[in-house]
């Protein structure tokens, strides 16, 4: 069983750790100096904060791990979720509204993968494109207005408690995180990730189908960023068409403080959810000692470097 | 250097070596993949730290804390994969890092003169030095790391396997140069598993083993028996173990294949045979592989497997038709360094049910096969960056083994790979053949292809132009037919 989640041995699994004793560190020095800070309510807001870059990072990682990047997560995000309130705003029922924005990130993701698979663009080029190109279709979609959602049971999904304590967005975090973990390293599909971005040419020879599993990343990608989208929609009941600006970046940073190469084929997943974590409870933590937005951001990029920083030295 | 230890973790993979380099003597280092070679020549240009032992140069001990140190003391290493930059002029390659400059302005023109000077020294004065170095072959472009190692006085140069991807021509080119070196009075390691290699130019041996100092010899006198023994601490019985198999039915047979690099290639291949292909670098032999395997496409001509046309437009089509291939560079093209050994093994078909990895099958299957191949290694889940050479080139044949191929192309099977583990992979061919596999084997060593295949198709600039039997062809005839003559 050991070996379903960890890296096989003990040394690369050490070496992972890091991020989650960071993660620990930051918990109890929160603790210590905010008294607000430890308690069941605050954990749970940041929990449901995080859930949504959670959700996209998830699908970042396959990429990264594969050798590419998504930059169009946030934009696709905005999309879908436009299209999913514009769905039941026109009189529709809410499944074929997320079935609409689900099967449209889906979508949008293998168009991703068709153009750095079949296309060979740059994975960097070819969703910079995308992404630019999807926020122009949003504002012309919405004209820049939000467009409301009154469907309750909708609503529901990001808005939602599980036994009036669990927030619903916190419970997709999770049985997405499982549903992925699984997906990497108890299937096919997930070792060919590995193999892909670790080393292209030997994985074609050996007979992956590197093109197929291009659209796989980007189309899982484009999928989870849908559902993060719909679940945002839900919370926020509207979509925006600003929604998700910079969440790609969010979602590459908490992939890489969660111990995953930018150069692919080496990383994991829980690092991923530890990475997010980290981000969220690093901006709850400095909103509950007060210190100004403006050097909230300061302190999230040095945070950021410094833990890749010491990644680097091992 | 004396009495040098170094290890990585637990690992101990130098236990007090001792070893010495006159001026004007090239002297071989050998041994068994995993022996400490590389390991005691990284020691010596200062890319590691010896844990214990000193190292002395002119008599007077010397702290080796970085490869700058190597270099002030002029110590210089030519690796295997060569260290230039594909799309820099062969001056700015000679003056990387130490560009001639006042206040960061470049010395154009004084660079241009000096490199033609290093140039020179090597017998490479009529090229250009303003062109990019990737507009060289590979022997030349060792010879421009040659002189750059020579522009900064190296009076100690470290050669690695320096012929692996030389042609005939060009490995004369670079023996006569190391000759004149010699009378010059440099120091040259030569490192290299080509045994008739080190007899024809080295005047001393020395021997590693298991991360000990064996022994240092003079060449003379000494026979390839005596060398081996050293090497192994036994005497192999032969270097080609024999074979008793008789080829059955023809397997695949290839009419008139062909691209722009390969023309009209036609041969039968037999269940239970080997075919060896011949050439020099460059004759079309690779290419033909990746035709047969649907790396390229082929512009004409048909391949038949059991007398039905198949079509490998794709290696996946290739591999579900039966076809393994065995790359002949397994870092870039047959391994994926960062994935263990289990799951290397088992990529071209994860053992699974519905996508799930069924685990308990593919541990049974890589055990088995670490078996079968004697493939040496701690752990099985261990990255196999881990592995030497020898164990990783094992993996990729155990990759191929895992398919159950009907026909195997090998291309290179032993480059790189030490006596023991070449014996040892002449027997695994030798077990593949008898259960009826047909083998594809391209190499660039003669008596390999002599001694281990049935007949030897021999390829010149993309034509077959000979296909000779084993039995009754000799070093001469496929050079004859390598070179074009007849």
């Amino acid at each position: 069983m050991t070996n379903r989640f960890s890296f096989g041995n003990g040394a690369a699994l050490l070496q992972r750790l890091g991020s989650v004793i960071g993660l620990l560190l930051l918990l109890i020095a929160l603790s210590v100096l905010s008294p607000d800070f430890l308690n069941a309510g605050n954990l749970l807001t940041v929990l449901r904060q995080v859930s949504i870059n959670a959700l996209i990072a998830f699908g970042m990682t396959f990429v990264i791990l594969a050798g590419g990047i998504d930059l169009s997560v946030g934009a696709i995000l905005a999309f879908t979720g436009a299209i999913t309130a514009g769905v039941m705003a026109s009189g529709h029922g809410m499944l074929l509204a997320i079935g609409a924005g689900l099967g449209l990130g889906l979508l949008l993701g293998v168009i991703n993968g068709v153009l750095v698979s079949w296309g060979r663009v740059a994975p960097f080029i070819a969703t910079l494109g995308t992404m630019t190109l999807l926020r122009g279709l949003t504002l012309s979609y919405t004209q820049g207005q939000p467009i409301g959602v009154s469907n309750n049971s909708f609503a529901l999904l990001g808005d939602g408690y599980i036994a009036h304590l669990i927030p619903n967005p916190v419970v997709w975090m999770f049985g997405v995180f499982l549903l992925c973990a699984f997906l990497l390293r108890g299937t096919v599909f997930g070792r060919h990730v590995f193999a892909l971005g670790g080393n292209e040419e030997a994985a074609r020879l050996s007979g992956v189908r590197i093109n197929a599993m291009k659209l796989g990343v980007y189309g899982l990608s484009g999928l989870l960023s849908a559902f993060a989208g719909i679940v945002l929609t839900s919370r926020l009941y509207s979509a925006q068409a600003t929604a998700g600006s910079g969440y790609e970046l969010d979602a590459i940073a908490a992939v890489v403080l969660g111990g995953t190469s930018l150069a692919g084929g080496r990383g994991w997943l829980f690092g991923t959810l530890v990475g997010a974590l980290l981000i969220g409870f690093l901006n709850n933590g400095l909103n509950l000692l007060g210190v100004s937005s403006f050097y909230q951001q300061v302190v999230k990029g040095a945070v950021i470097l410094i833990a890749v920083l010491l990644d680097r030295r091992k | 250097m004396r009495g040098i230890r170094k290890a990585f973790g637990p690992v101990k993979v130098l236990e007090g070596v001792d070893f010495e380099l006159l001026p004007g003597e090239v002297h071989a280092l050998m041994g068994e993949n995993g022996a400490g070679k590389s390991t005691l020549m990284k020691v010596l240009t200062g890319v590691h730290k010896a844990d214990a032992g000193e190292i002395e140069v002119d008599g007077q001990t010397v702290s080796m804390g970085s490869t700058t140190d190597a270099e002030k003391h002029g110590i210089a290493i030519i690796h295997q994969e060569l260290n230039l930059i594909p799309h820099l002029s062969v001056t700015e390659n000679l003056f990387l890092g130490r560009e001639l400059n006042t206040l960061g302005l470049l010395h154009r023109r004084a660079m241009r003169q000096r490199a033609r000077e290093w140039l020179a020294h090597v017998g490479m004065q009529s090229i250009d030095p303003d062109l990019p170095v990737a507009r060289f072959s590979i022997g030349q472009q060792q010879m421009i790391e040659i002189a750059k190692a020579l522009g900064q006085n190296a009076r100690v140069l470290i050669m690695d396997e320096p012929t692996a991807a030389l042609s005939e021509r060009e490995t004369d080119t670079l023996f006569a140069l190391i000759r004149e070196l010699r009378s010059k009075g440099t120091g040259i390691v030569y490192v290299s598993h080509r045994m008739e290699e080190i007899f024809v130019l080295c005047d001393r041996i020395s021997v590693l083993r298991d991360g000990h100092f064996v022994g240092s010899r003079p060449i003379p006198g000494l026979s390839l028996d005596e060398v081996v023994q050293m090497m192994v601490g036994r005497s192999l019985e032969a270097r080609f173990p024999t074979r008793e198999v008789t080829p059955g039915e023809i397997l695949l047979k290839v009419e008139q294949l062909g691209d722009k690099h390969v023309h009209d290639i036609s041969f039968d291949l037999r269940a239970g045979e080997v075919l060896g292909v011949a050439g020099l670098m460059g004759a079309g032999r690779t290419e033909l592989a990746r035709l047969l395997f649907g790396l390229d496409k082929a512009t004409h001509g048909r391949v038949l497997l059991d007398g039905q046309p198949i079509h490998t437009r794709t290696p996946v089509q290739a591999i579900h038709a039966g076809l393994g291939f065995v790359t002949e560079d397994r870092k870039a093209q047959g391994l994926v360094l960062d994935l263990s050994l289990r799951e290397n093994i088992s990529l071209p078909r994860v053992p699974s049910r519905a996508g799930i990895i069924d685990r308990a099958t593919e541990k049974r299957q890589t055990q088995g096969l670490v078996e079968q191949l004697k493939i040496r290694t701690r752990d099985m889940e261990l990255p196999v960056r881990a592995l030497s050479g020898g164990n990783q080139q094992k993996v990729v044949l155990a990759k191929w083994l895992a398919l159950k191929p009907r026909v195997l192309i090998l291309d290179e099977p032993t480059r790189g790979v030490d006596v023991g583990g070449k014996a040892e992979i002449y027997q695994i061919i030798n077990q593949l053949v008898k259960n009826g596999v047909a083998i594809l084997m391209i190499s660039s060593e003669l008596p390999e292809v002599l001694a281990m295949s049935d007949r030897i198709l021999v390829m010149h600039e993309g034509h077959a132009t000979a296909l000779l039997d084993a039995a009754t062809a000799t070093q001469e005839t496929v050079m004859l037919a390598a070179t074009g003559g007849h």
